[in-house]
């Protein structure tokens, strides 16, 4: 196992979700699944991120903000949408203001269904983001950048 | 203690400073109900910061970062090599100095606002260094830390005040609450990550080891207030380390003005009236 995977530092944005994925990713990080056990730190700071994770649906207002968290992290990264809202905008999908799912405007890597997600399903996606991670990587110095 | 030791410290304290922080996340955890990261998890995440890319705002900011790490391994060398007590809290404000200036070359508001913050920090902790280094003088009539360490009783019975001023700023060394204002190891953060917002990658790897060399020093100065025995010395830190991370546990981030205020009254209270005491002694 690399580096990589074994230090995944995530940002979580909270697009347009009702709050219900977000109280999941924070159950996450409490004692009960305690994510920190796998290097996960959940850092408020794109350029510090490995993993950004997105909740919620993707609609105007929010479409800037997340593709400028994205493109403020450095490279090799991996986009997870958690929640139903995340992968195709969900229950807010017929809204006049919402696009769709974070798939609209970047590069998912991994979906995770659930409405809300379980905190188990996040530790998944999660596990399988790095993975990802790794293969990026891969591809990133084969180009020669690192 | 001679020019080896200097050179073993350069070499060795990075992994110790890299277990330091391990202990630190894994008794946090423990403290919070929590399992908690492998012993070897801040090793992982410097591994893979240098896997990663490096952005860069400014070339500068990295020059500055890298002045930081020297500067703290040199200041740290001078010490662990029995060097004068005075170059070494002097080498070691330097490198702060060039810390804080990279967080401001980056230019952005919450690196800028950490900088200062770290300017503050440093205000706050000085005044307890230096007169904790002047106390060490006046008990064992050297700065050279090869003398002090000699001094054959514990250098705390004779100065438990500069030793109270040195522990209430031990936090601030350690980047812990209440005065982790600059910026924090923890989730709650205010200024995104503080005066290392706008660093990643290569860069942000050195920072952190240049910490962790910190560490070690800094747990270096209080090794010397118990050095009159190795192992009572050596427990007496592993217990210091311990009570400062109960604090960090049980306490909330302070204001920068509680924090100058509150250390500097500690610092010369404490202190001062220590040195009084010392003054009184000999007469
Ligand atoms: S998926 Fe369900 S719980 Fe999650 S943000 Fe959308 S509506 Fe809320």
């Amino acid at each position: 196992m690399g580096m990589l995977s074994r230090s995944p530092w995530v940002i979580h944005y909270d697009g347009s979700s009702c709050n219900g994925c977000d109280i999941e990713v924070l159950a996450a990080l409490m004692p009960r699944f305690d994510v920190e056990r796998f290097g996960v730190v959940n850092t408020g700071n794109p350029k510090h991120a490995d993993i950004l994770l997105l909740t919620g649906s993707i609609n105007e207002q929010n479409k800037p903000v997340v593709l400028n968290i994205y493109n403020q992290m450095p490279e090799p990264k991996v986009v997870l949408a958690v929640g139903i809202c995340a992968t195709s905008g969900g229950i807010f999908r017929e809204c006049y203001n919402v696009l769709g799912g974070v798939d609209k405007v970047l590069p998912v890597d991994v979906y995770v269904p659930g409405c809300a997600v379980r905190p188990e399903s996040i530790i998944d996606a999660v596990v399988k983001g790095v993975g990802i991670l790794e293969e990026k990587r891969a591809a990133f110095k084969a180009a020669g950048k690192a | 203690m001679s020019w080896f030791s200097g050179i073993a410290y350069i070499l060795f304290a990075p992994f110790l400073g890299g277990i330091i922080a391990g202990l630190d996340r894994k008794i946090s955890a423990r403290l919070q109900g929590r399992i908690g990261p492998p012993l070897f998890q801040p090793f992982y995440d410097v591994g893979k910061l240098f896997q990663k890319e490096t952005l860069v705002v400014r070339q500068s900011q990295h020059l500055y970062m890298e002045f930081f790490f020297v500067l703290m391994v040199f200041s740290g060398a001078i010490f662990f090599s029995g060097g004068d007590l005075l170059l070494v809290i002097f080498a070691f404000t330097m490198a702060g100095v060039f810390f804080a200036l990279g967080g401001y070359k980056a230019s952005s508001p919450y690196s800028f606002i950490g900088a200062q913050r770290e300017v503050l920090q440093m205000m706050s902790y000085e005044p307890a260094v230096l007169l904790a280094a002047v106390g060490m003088y006046m008990v064992t009539g050297s700065f050279q830390v090869a003398k002090i360490i000699e001094y054959p009783h514990p250098l705390i019975a004779q100065l438990p005040g500069l030793f109270l001023a040195f522990f209430f700023i031990l936090p601030i060394k350690f980047r812990k609450s209440p005065f982790d204002l600059a910026t924090s190891h923890h989730a709650h953060q205010e200024l995104v990550k503080g005066i290392t917002t706008e660093f990643s990658g290569r860069t942000l790897a050195l920072i952190e080891i240049a910490h962790w060399y910190e560490y070690v020093f800094v747990l270096g100065i209080g090794y010397l207030f118990f050095a009159s025995n190795v192992w009572f010395g050596l427990l007496m830190t592993l217990v210091i380390f311990e009570l400062l991370l109960v604090v960090d546990n049980a306490t909330a981030r302070v204001r920068w003005q509680a924090m100058l205020g509150s250390a500097w009254v500690v610092a010369l209270v404490a202190g001062g009236l220590n040195i009084i005491y010392l003054m009184w002694m000999k007469g």
